[in-house]
């Protein structure tokens, strides 16, 4: 191969990059925590025992889990604002895709670990007068949340490469930046690698993290 | 007058096609021990789970303190109950349930499984809450072990955490659901002399059991469930010593051991 590396473009451009990787984080972070939260409260149909919640709230789980994100991403930009009659801004309908489709994982791994904890838990719980919520709250949700990490550690690496997909939609997130300056310098191998490097930096400590964590509850039990 | 505390009519509980009670009538009178015997699959753990409502019952009536519980579902007062939160949290604080499988809160200590209810339920303070629970377990005998795990504590010591536990909501009826059937032999000892104690305090409690044994020497009265009927009825010694009808007798010869 017959090719001088040539980092400079890199360097002259770093703002720029350094701004879509606060980007990615920001979107990641937001996306993350939302789709905690709104994962738990879907993950409350399944379980709730009562049709009316359940049916619905499996349907939305489906849904995300059956589409492609890229599909979702660009529909919340392109279709959902003619539904709703209002432009949303690219970042608005990232976040918003990014954050449903989360949260239909999260829930996914809510409903099995609130489903793992066995039937006794609850029994106990209501036998000595708890209410469902309080027995959820008290009982069943802390003993569900250390059997979940490791799962919720996966989501959180796969939700911070997922965040990629929003630069089609013009969110100036770290890799809209770095196709940008590719095609502006002609120097794509150096940018992209850098890209590619970035991602690399900002999961990898949660792949470590999520491995020695599988690896030491699984020593406990 | 000893008053009637607990009053069942015509109790039916359906799983699917598979009817397990099939109607039961029985009144527990205030301070009443009863135990309920018979082979598994007769329905006694149900009947037991009916009362506190772990199971919905599909028919008939369960009335506490002169209170029938439920509303009937379409107007008729021999439909099937439905059965508010509200109502059932506040009947369950009134009958406690102990486990055959103890069901321990695992990310908890003795000390906080005792103390849970009464810091969820009847809103005590901390203080009191935790005073309350280490009296409870200095009942059952454990006070030494209120800050372990219960991974860390036996079988036997488990299922008296357990008994503390339903006790410290100071409930006026106790349903004990075969409590010794999962335990090793040599830990029965220690969780029946707990339930023999709470017996001669004059507690009201109902017990599903094997122990047949304990049954005679305990209970005031002995009933014997076959394919959802109370198929026999009457004082440990009419039932377990001179029982009438031939079901009866074919069940308790299975015991060998059964000795008195």
């Amino acid at each position: 191969m017959d090719y001088t590396w040539d980092f400079k473009v890199v360097a002259d451009n770093f703002p720029i990059l350094l701004r879509g990787v606060w980007l990615t984080v920001e979107l990641w972070a937001v996306a993350l925590v939302l789709g905690l939260m709104l994962g738990l409260l879907i993950s409350l149909g399944p379980v709730s025992g009562k049709r009316w919640l359940r049916i619905p709230a499996i349907g939305y789980v489906e849904v995300f889990r059956n589409t492609p994100v890229l599909v979702q991403l660009i529909w919340f930009y392109y279709a959902f604002p003619i539904v709703l009659g209002q432009q949303l801004s690219p970042i608005t309908a990232a976040i918003m895709g990014l954050t449903l489709n989360t949260s239909a994982y999260c829930a996914e791994i809510f409903r099995a670990g609130i489903e793992s904890i066995a039937k006794g838990q609850w029994e106990a719980a209501k036998a000595i007068g708890m209410t469902r919520s309080m027995a959820l709250r008290r009982v069943i949700l802390p003993q569900v949340g250390k059997r979940m990490l490791p799962a919720f550690t996966n989501r959180a690496i796969e939700l911070a490469k997922v965040t990629s997909l929003a630069s089609v939609l013009a969110v100036h997130e770290v890799m809209y930046q770095g196709r940008l300056l590719s095609s502006t310098y002609y120097r794509p191998l150096e940018i992209l690698t850098v890209v590619a490097l970035v991602y690399f930096v900002l999961i990898y400590p949660g792949s470590w993290l999520s491995a020695r964590l599988e690896r030491k509850l699984a020593l406990r039990d | 007058m000893p008053q009637t505390l607990i009053r069942i009519r015509n109790l039916h509980k359906r799983f699917g096609a598979l009817e397990v009670l099939k109607g039961i009538d029985i009144d527990v009178t205030s301070g009443e021990r009863i135990a309920i015997i018979g082979s598994s699959g007769s329905g006694k753990s149900t009947l037991l789970r009916c009362i506190n409502f772990m199971e919905t019952p599909t028919g008939g009536t369960i009335e506490l303190d002169g209170v029938t519980l439920g509303t009937p579902k379409n107007g008729s007062p021999q439909s099937e109950r439905s059965y508010s939160e509200r109502e059932l949290c506040s009947v369950r604080e009134r009958v406690g349930m102990v486990f055959q499988q103890f069901n321990l809160f695992p990310h908890m200590t003795a000390l906080e499984n005792v103390m849970e209810g009464l810091l969820t339920v009847k809103r005590k303070p901390a203080a009191e809450a935790r005073e309350r629970a280490r009296e409870q377990l200095a009942h059952v005998g454990l006070s030494d072990k209120a800050d372990a795990y219960p991974g860390k504590l036996s079988g036997g010591q488990q299922q008296r955490v357990a008994i503390a536990r339903a006790l410290a909501m100071e409930p006026e009826v106790m349903l004990f659901d075969e409590p010794t059937s999962s335990l090793d032999p040599e830990l029965v000892g220690e969780v029946l002399r707990v339930i023999r104690a709470l017996a001669e305090e004059g507690r009201t409690m109902l017990l599903v059991t094997h122990e047949l044994g304990f049954a005679y020497h305990y209970a005031d009265r002995v009933l014997f469930l076959a394919d959802g009927l109370i198929h026999e009825a009457g004082t440990p010694d009419e039932v377990l010593k001179h029982p009438r009808e031939e079901r009866t007798r074919s069940f308790l010869a299975r015991f060998t051991e059964f000795t008195f």
